[in-house]
Order: C-alpha cells, then sequence, then structure tokens
C-alpha cells in the first residue's frame, strides 16, 4: 500500500500544498484568530523537507514522529503542538513498519486524532481542527467496515473532512484564540480544519 | 532559589514582565521565553527549553504563561524534559510574575509558591 518511499512522498506533497494555501489559511485566520496559520504551517513543512533526506533509512514510524518532532519546533503558534502530538502519536502506532496498510493507516489517524483531542483538550462541535478529524476518522472506519479499498476510503474521508471544515461556520469556538472572538465568529471557516481537509486531500491523492 | 519562566507569543512581553519584577525581586532567578527565534509573534519549544534549563537548580522552576499555544508548547517541553519540580502554574501573567519573584527571592519553596500563584487569579485590582 504505501511504503517509506511512498511516504517520504506524501509529506513532500504536503509541505508543497501547505506553500500553494498559505495566503488562503492565513486569510482565514485573520478574523477570527492571529493571522498565522498559513505562515506557521509553511514554515513548518518547509522545516520538515529539509530533514525528509535523513529520514529515508527510517522505518515509517519514525519518520512520522520525526515529522511531528520538527513541527513542534518549528510551527511556531498552536498548530505546532497540536499538529506536533498528532504526527508523533501517528508515528508511534507505526514503529518497526515499512509499509503501511489500511488497517495500520486507520489506527494511525484513530492516534492523531486521539492526540490533537488530549493536547488542545477539545472535543467535537468548537470549532477546531477535530471538526474536520473526526467526521473524517469516521466515514473511513465506516468505508472500511464496509470493505472498501483505501483509496475510496480515503475519498470519502476527504468527503467527510471538507463537510466538517464548511459545518465549522455554524459553530461557536470555544477553543483556542478564536474563543474570545465568540459569537462574531459565526460565518467563519476554521483555519485548522481546513488545513486538515488539505492534508489528507494530499494523502487520498497519492496513496493507492 | 525556585526559578520563574516567562512564556509569551510576544518577546517584549517576556522581557518586559521581567523588568516589571526587578522593581521589586531584583535578584530572582527568571529567564523569558517569548515570540520564535527571528522575533516574531508564536512560541518557541526551543526558547522554552532554554528558558527553563538556564534558571533551573534543585530548588525547581515554575512557568507562566500567557496563553493558547504558550501552553500547549509549554506542556510538550515538560513532557520531554526529564527533571524533578518543574511546572505550569494557571495565573494572571504579572501579577503571577511579581508574586512568583518576591517569593522566591524571599526563599520560600516550589510547593509553597504554587500554592500562592494560584491564588493570584482571585485577587481583587478594585474595591
Amino acid at each position: 500500500m504505501a511504503d517509506r518511499k511512498k511516504v517520504i512522498e506524501i509529506i513532500r506533497a504536503i509541505g508543497v500544498r501547505m506553500e500553494e494555501c498559505k495566503d488562503e489559511l492565513t486569510q482565514l485566520d485573520q478574523p477570527i484568530g492571529d493571522s498565522d496559520h498559513g505562515i506557521n504551517m509553511a514554515r513548518g513543512f518547509h522545516a520538515v523537507n529539509q530533514k525528509l533526506e535523513q529520514l529515508a533509512d527510517q522505518d515509517i514510524g519514525a519518520m512520522i514522529k520525526s515529522v511531528g518532532m520538527t513541527l513542534v519546533s518549528t510551527v511556531g503558534g498552536a498548530s505546532g503542538p497540536l499538529y506536533g502530538s498528532a504526527y508523533m502519536k501517528a508515528g508511534m502506532t507505526l514503529a518497526g513498519k515499512t509499509e503501511m496498510n489500511q488497517a495500520d493507516f486507520l489506527e494511525m489517524m484513530r492516534a492523531a486524532t486521539e492526540a490533537v483531542m488530549q493536547r488542545g483538550k477539545a472535543v467535537a462541535g468548537e470549532a477546531t481542527m477535530l471538526d474536520a478529524m473526526l467526521p473524517a476518522l469516521k466515514a473511513m472506519e465506516a468505508a472500511a467496515a464496509a470493505g472498501k479499498t483505501t483509496k475510496e476510503m480515503l475519498a470519502d474521508g476527504v468527503t467527510a473532512a471538507w463537510a466538517g471544515t464548511e459545518h465549522t461556520k455554524d459553530l461557536i469556538a470555544t477553543k483556542g484564540r478564536a474563543s474570545y472572538v465568540g459569537e462574531r465568529g459565526l460565518g467563519h471557516q476554521d483555519p485548522g480544519a481546513t488545513s486538515f481537509s488539505y492534508m489528507l486531500a494530499v494523502i487520498a491523492e497519492a496513496y493507492c | 532559589m525556585v526559578g520563574i519562566v516567562i512564556v509569551s507569543h510576544s518577546e517584549n512581553l517576556a522581557k518586559s514582565v521581567i523588568e516589571l519584577t526587578s522593581m521589586m525581586a531584583g535578584e530572582a532567578r527568571i529567564a523569558p521565553a517569548g515570540g520564535l527565534e527571528d522575533g516574531s509573534f508564536g512560541t518557541s519549544f526551543e526558547k522554552i527549553q532554554t528558558a527553563i534549563e538556564s534558571v533551573y537548580s534543585d530548588d525547581g522552576v515554575l512557568i507562566l504563561m500567557d496563553m493558547g499555544s504558550a501552553v500547549m508548547t509549554t506542556e510538550m517541553v515538560l513532557e520531554m524534559m526529564d527533571k524533578e519540580k518543574v511546572a505550569m502554574v494557571d495565573c494572571p501573567l504579572v501579577e503571577g510574575a511579581v508574586v512568583a519573584t518576591i517569593a522566591a527571592v524571599g526563599g520560600q519553596d516550589f510547593e509553597t509558591i504554587r500554592r500562592e500563584l494560584a491564588g493570584v487569579g482571585t485577587s481583587k485590582k478594585i474595591y
């Protein structure tokens, strides 16, 4: 399904996408946050990309964990510890593996989502990245249970992630910087949910 | 003496909080961890780590944060750091820093200062 080479290719592609949507993410962060989400994510993945070559001979778990460590130390905003914890916990589920299959991917996603919940002390419905992650995970679990292929499962996950992201417009943020904006945040799409959806979309495009 | 670390999204704010504490507790072991490496807004894992190490002793270190990622990033530093008596305190940044440094210079121990800081958020400014 995905070997080490593929994982590196996907991580690199996530970096490219973060650079491409940098301005969009930053603009989304302007009315409800501190206008840095795009800049932070692009900076984090730029640092990740510079280390990718050194990771080539490590197992997938170590690679993904290392992505998390780099994000924690370079992103600079709340998405640093959040995505950092997500990738670190995700990596732990893949320790020692040089290939990942559908079940591995789901287990990794579950660990990543739990890591974000734990680090952010957040749940569904608070207008955060979890409002994309949780529906995506649920859709992918359902797809796998229904016997769909990994490609179909990822496509379902991406659809659910974007629907969840869209839904953050109707939610009042109670966590993070947006909670200071309160009801005035209604109508605004969450930047973290958006960046997660882009990330999953990149994985779906590359994974087969 | 218990060490104090000020974590803020702003490099200037972290430094200024320390400047303010020096009015009453100039000898305090206190270090700033404000902003990112290039001086822009944000919280830096490495700056926080370095600041903690710079004021660390067996007496311990208490950390005061401004908000959001300052809390989460500090939490991660603590999880990865293998040190005893290093903890975050949930209190207003400026008042907490003043109370903490006076108490530390006065020779109070880690747990006592920690307890004292927990009450800072409930003290009144306007009577």
